[in-house]
């Protein structure tokens, strides 16, 4: 399945993010964030631990709510977080994007089938049989056909989270939001995975793929963002942003992952 | 045993069986699923943000769960009419033990939603669904499976607790058997008669409980 019909032309803007905010507490987590991305493009947000990366993607699906800063898709909803969003806007929002989670949140009450045509029968109540055909396509092309009726505890880490992957196609997202995708999976399981979401890339989808792996980020990013106590501290292209960081927190923080010991 | 006590003995298997059949049993049932639904309702209050909301079911609970249910079935049978307000015994078991269990089931209910955990909500949000929609197709079938054990227990409890239903003149199992023991003065043959009924119906229960059980356990590891 390839991306839905571009509404913006390919290299023109889809999201836009102007000094997001978020606080829980006094914990100021999100300071001020900015961020875009190109209609067709890859972002990749890396980061320490605990530096608000996670906590921004979650804000572009409302999962959080930003306590200030617009965020904008283009063509479709801008919500600016100076007033409390209502619900409609927040679901506008949430209606043009699809997440991945790091630890897949699939329904385990539900098989594989099932937690694909949820949302597409449930939420956006289209035709059964459309919705049906269109999930097993996807099962197949990731290679899980035979596991259509097959409960998620009984997949392992790696199908589970290509479930979850096909879960979110299924939405016909304009945008893909990855969170940590395979963090939680075992090392064997990884490249399946990240095989799958470098296709999804080269077949035109819009994503922003928050992530530890460093050459997965260089071949599958049109851009990289590193983000530290809350900002962005850097962006440039992959190349540039991972062998020649121009800022000393950057070069701190790839020089503590390329080097842990 | 001699021969008379058997005599007896089959002959108020009879009535006995009849009453818990057409008394005992509905009266829990009845209860039950109605205080299953008054206990949902409790459980949501509880979980509500907004502090009244949250302190009225909190109160609730604590009345229900403080005070003896035998002087609750009292205060609505005997304490409501001096205040002009008569129901009938049967209305009146049925109205105690659906607050009862309610107030019970709650926290119940409660704990067993805050038991799914919270990416289930996130995943639920993330494909769009609202917050009603979210309990309903994803939390609720989830947390059911975590409230079989306790809410069976709730269930076993108040079939035996209609028996109470006797002090405000229902006439089910126990009060059945109180009033063949009173006219065949076998005290000890009725009560005992009347005992073994109840465990039996309690056992049916458990094995119920088991096979509903095993039927939610399907989507989890073993």
């Amino acid at each position: 399945m390839s991306p839905t019909e571009p509404t913006v032309p390919a290299g023109a803007p889809l999201l836009d993010v102007v000094g997001l905010r978020k606080s829980f507490g006094s914990n100021e987590v999100l300071r001020s964030v900015d961020l875009s991305v190109a209609a067709g493009q890859v972002l990749a947000i890396i980061g320490p631990s605990g530096s608000g990366k996670t906590t921004a993607l979650r804000c572009l699906n409302g999962l959080e709510v930003a306590d200030g800063g617009t965020i904008t898709i283009e063509g479709a909803s801008t919500v600016d977080f100076g007033v409390p969003p209502s619900k409609a806007q927040l679901s506008a929002l949430r209606d043009e994007s699809a997440m991945v989670f790091q630890h897949y949140n699939l329904f385990p009450h539900k098989t594989a089938l099932q937690n694909i045509v949820e949302g597409p029968r449930i939420v956006q109540r289209r035709p059964e049989a459309e919705v049906r055909a269109e999930a097993l396509e996807l099962l197949e092309r990731v290679g899980l056909s035979d596991k259509r009726d097959t409960y998620p505890f009984e997949l392992s880490g790696g199908q589970q989270q290509r479930v979850g992957i096909v879960r979110a196609l299924a939405l016909r997202p304009r945008l893909l939001l990855f969170d940590e995708p395979t963090s939680a999976l075992d090392p064997e399981l990884v490249g399946d995975v990240l095989t799958l979401i470098k296709e999804l890339a080269v077949e035109g989808w819009t994503m922003v793929i928050v992530t530890h792996e460093l050459q997965f980020a260089r071949e599958v990013a049109h851009e990289v963002a590193f983000i530290d106590a809350g900002t962005v501290v850097e962006r440039g292209h992959p190349d540039q942003l991972l062998r020649d960081p121009q800022h000393e927190r950057t070069q701190q923080f790839l020089r503590r992952l390329l080097h842990p010991f | 045993m001699d021969e008379t006590s058997v005599e007896l003995f089959v002959s108020s298997l009879r009535p006995l069986i009849v009453a818990a059949v057409t008394a005992t049993i509905p009266l829990a049932v009845i209860s039950f699923v109605l205080g299953l639904v008054l206990a949902l309702v409790l459980a949501l209050m509880r979980l509500s943000s907004r502090p009244w909301v949250s302190g009225v079911a909190r109160v609730y609970i604590s009345v229900i769960r403080g005070t003896p249910l035998l002087v609750q079935l009292f205060v609505i049978f005997y304490g409501l009419p001096s205040i002009g307000v008569v129901i009938s015994p049967w209305p009146c078991a049925i109205l105690a033990f659906t607050l009862n269990v309610g107030g019970y089931a709650a926290e119940v209910i409660r704990a067993a939603i805050l038991s799914v955990p919270k990416g289930q909500w996130e995943a639920a949000y993330m494909i769009g669904m609202s917050r009603s929609t979210a309990l309903k197709r994803i939390i609720l079938p989830q947390a059911a499976r975590v409230s079989v054990p306790p809410l069976s227990n709730t269930f076993i409890s108040l079939v035996k607790d209609t028996s109470l239903a006797s002090l405000i003149l229902v006439t089910e199992l126990f009060r059945e058997a109180q009033r063949i023991a009173a006219f065949s003065q076998e005290f000890m043959l009725l009560y005992v008669e009347a005992a073994l009924i109840y465990w039996l119906i309690c056992l049916v229960l458990s094995s119920g409980q088991g096979r509903l059980e095993t039927r939610l356990d399907r989507y989890v590891a073993h």
